[in-house]
């Protein structure tokens, strides 16, 4: 039996291509190619703050506008065009159908009309940069009145209004949760319905289940956001007064509606990441994941609790501070589960025979950077501390703690660990390791000192704080400096992964199918996988941890292994 | 030679695709035009005002669309019953009383729009605004953006229902005759929420 085809043209092989592997290739080079742009507004914005009214290398004067748009962009594009195309799609498509043992997605069109949807959202957001009146500036939160010009002008011209920085990014974030929305369908319906022979609920890898709960989480409460986009868009280009108080309207809608979808969206970034941690500590430590059950009631739990938390962003919005005490407690609560799969892995690693490889590295990385941004968040989910500390560098600190290791160390923690698999070439690793230990380095350079920054005062979205003498003090202007050449350390850092990875690609193929000697489905399957991955397909005889058994010859013994 | 491998994986749980696909689309539409008329309702309970606007939505049309929206959902469901046992005839012709369904909702729903714009009440409502009452031309934004979004809903129902009418001719696909009509229902029960709210609460 072999796999034969018909010769796949360019065109359909490459670009609009339906094989999981491809569509889950496309999207991370999306979600880098984005990454690059993000990072290169952040080193903009940073420059500005660090030596304001000088002119910066590679973009020239920054002016407040200017400076206000590009903070707004930046957010954007790391939480919908990275961390969701690169967390939840990219390792969604490529892995689950690997590691549950199938062919394919359950709707490969889909799949793939899922990606170029969310290609074209990403050219429209880069759109408008380039209409008059340049990107939107009211922040990644696109609160009104700042994001609704029909308050200003209650006849707007129709295509002016279209035209411009504000409604094209509700029509390009619209557009991006239709495609994680249809990728969402994709990954429920792959998972329940196209596993393994033998593949039963509880030997379905930790990560297969994250992305699951993930895509439930999303799409329970993306739902009233995209209404909201839908008044929002109205309110601009029609006249509407959703969101006009003068009108009837309530500015406090669009804060509820973003935040009952904005917050869960942290939880959907986060658990594909911690998915990869699971799958990557068991292997680099040869013991199986501690309390594997536990660990998905755990995150269960989370997923519920998501969707109760979300005013606790609102804190200074006004809310009934009965209601602000119930959200504290319920952010404080959630908090709980995430501590236990996080003790959890810590047991994991427990007396384990550890190889501290690369993945490995940045896993552990993750998980020490990660305490830092929970701790914190557990000070600014008690209301009375986040009335002081709201819209400071504190926050801004904070949540670069939680979503840095999450996006870029779960990101790399999976590319080093998975490279083999999908090129059939190993990276080089004291390349690596250099990667990780200066991304570390640089990592906390920029932002532990802006907590400091933060608990003296400074709000996060001041251009230039040299206009403002009351503030403006030292030692925080040189922290800001210290952040700043650290941020472009950090950037001048990626460039070591970029050349290691070109470079490994252009080595011969190693040959090696499992080269960290793993358990999970995906290593049975050649390296790279070709179309269709499996011949014969595996049939599933345990669970996805089996390391060190007593009486195995290995210490590691894969699913499709039978019992004795 | 092997060219298709998809029944070489055993599914666990034995749900034919579509359907469940179909099932996770519904679940994520409802919960959009859920977030919409919670909007709505705390607007309603917050403006009293709003029953004397909701006064002037022609309840009759409403009603009478209700009926057609459950009769042509009861059309689609003979055409399951038909697709089922293999009568394709008879399934294209059930599909096509819902389909036909499906026009007088949208020909019922143009006639109550143009009334309605005559007399005033718009997405903007100028007329309303210049009045001073904003908050009742609130209510006429709201009152569009639902039956609106819930019109193009239908919309989309229909292309569906006609693509899968066009694809079953020959006697292939015809399970997507119960994924068109879950689908249908859907738009249905939405009416049926949004029908109530905004025609008979005064």
């Amino acid at each position: 039996m072999e796999n034969t085809h018909h010769k796949q043209s360019f065109w359909s092989k490459y670009v609009f291509s339906t094989d999981h592997k491809t569509i889950g290739t496309q999207y991370m080079i999306m979600g880098m190619i984005m990454a690059g742009v993000g990072g290169y507004l952040a080193y903009v914005f940073r420059y500005n703050l660090a030596f304001p009214g000088k002119s910066i290398p590679f973009y020239g004067m920054l002016g407040p506008q200017a400076y206000n748009a590009f903070v707004t962009i930046h957010g954007m594009i790391m939480v919908f065009w990275v961390g969701m195309p690169v967390l939840l799609s990219a390792f969604g498509n490529y892995l689950i159908p690997l590691m549950i043992g199938s062919d394919d997605m359950a709707f490969p069109t889909v799949n793939m009309m899922s990606f170029w949807i969310f290609a074209v959202s990403a050219l429209v957001l880069i759109a408008s940069f380039f209409v008059p009146g340049g990107a939107f500036g009211g922040g990644w939160t696109m609160y009104p009145p700042f994001s609704a010009g029909g308050y200003l002008d209650p006849n707007p011209n129709f295509f002016k209004a279209l035209f411009s920085g504000t409604s094209l990014l509700i029509l390009a974030v619209a557009l991006e949760l239709v495609a994680m929305l249809m990728g969402g369908i994709n990954f429920l319906v792959t998972t329940i319905n196209k596993r393994a022979k033998g593949m039963t609920a509880w030997r379905i890898p930790i990560i297969v289940w994250f992305l699951n709960i993930a895509a439930v989480i999303f799409m329970f409460s993306v739902g009233p956001l995209v209404a909201g986009a839908f008044m929002l868009l109205f309110d601009n280009v029609l006249g509407t007064g959703f969101y006009d108080p003068h009108r009837g309207g309530d500015p406090m809608l669009w804060e509820h509606l973003f935040w009952f979808f904005g917050h869960p969206e942290v939880y959907v970034l986060l658990l594909p990441s911690l998915g990869v941690l699971a799958e990557i500590l068991p292997v680099f430590s040869r013991k199986p994941l501690f309390a594997y059950k536990t660990i998905i009631y755990l995150a269960l739990a989370s997923a519920f609790l998501s969707v109760l938390v979300w005013a606790h962003h609102q804190f200074v919005a006004g809310i009934d501070p009965r209601m602000a005490t119930f959200f504290s407690i319920g952010t404080i609560l959630i908090s709980i589960p995430f501590a236990g799969i996080f003790l959890a892995f810590m047991a994991t690693l427990w007396g384990g025979a550890i190889r501290m490889k690369v993945p490995m590295m940045w896993a552990i990385g993750f998980i020490g950077l990660f305490l830092v941004g929970g701790l914190t968040g557990l000070f600014l989910g008690s209301n009375t501390f986040d009335i002081y500390a709201h819209d400071t560098y504190f926050v801004v600190a904070h949540f670069h703690y939680t979503l840095f290791p999450d996006i870029f160390f779960g990101f790399f923690a999976a590319f080093y660990y998975w490279f083999p698999k999908f090129s059939g070439k190993q990276l080089n690793s004291s390349m690596g390791k250099w990667h990780f230990w200066l991304t570390f380095i640089f990592f906390n350079g920029v932002f532990f000192l802006l907590f400091f920054n933060g608990l003296a005062g400074q709000h996060r979205r001041i251009n230039d704080y040299s206009s403002f003498s009351l503030i403006s003090r030292e030692p925080y202007q040189t922290f800001e400096q210290i952040a700043t050449i650290c941020a472009i350390g950090l950037m001048l850092t990626q460039f070591i992964f970029i050349f290691n990875v070109v470079k490994s690609l252009r080595k011969v193929k190693t040959g090696v199918k499992n080269p960290w000697e793993a358990t999970t489905l995906e290593w049975v399957s050649d390296s790279p996988p070709p179309h269709g991955n499996f011949n014969p397909y595996p049939e599933v005889f345990r669970g996805a941890y089996d390391y060190s058994l007593p009486d195995a010859e290995v210490d590691f013994t894969p699913q499709n292994t039978p019992k004795a | 030679m092997e060219t298709k491998q998809n029944h070489l994986t055993i599914p666990i749980i034995k749900i034919p695709q579509g359907r469940l696909g179909t099932w996770v689309l519904i679940a994520g539409e409802l919960v959009i035009f859920g977030g919409l008329i919670c909007c709505y309702l705390l607007f309603r309970i917050r403006y009293p005002h709003w029953g004397a606007m909701a006064a002037h939505t022609n309840t009759f049309i409403g009603a009478l669309n209700t009926v057609v929206l459950l009769l042509s959902s009861y059309t689609i469901v003979r055409a399951h019953g038909a697709a089922v046992k293999l009568d394709v005839a008879k399934a294209r012709l059930w599909m096509t009383c819902t389909l036909l369904g499906g026009v007088m909702f949208l020909v019922d729903k143009s006639i109550e729009y143009a009334h309605e714009i005559s007399e005033g009440f718009t997405f903007t409502s100028p007329k309303l605004v210049a009045a001073g009452d904003h908050v009742g031309s609130l209510f006429w934004s709201f009152y569009y953006i639902m039956t609106g979004l819930h019109g193009a809903h239908v919309l989309a129902g229909m292309t569906a229902i006609f693509i899968v009418m066009m694809q079953i001719r020959k006697g292939n696909n015809l399970h997507r005759v119960e994924l068109v009509g879950m689908y249908w229902h859907m738009v249905d029960l939405i009416w049926i929420f949004l029908f109530p709210l905004l025609y008979i609460a005064k």
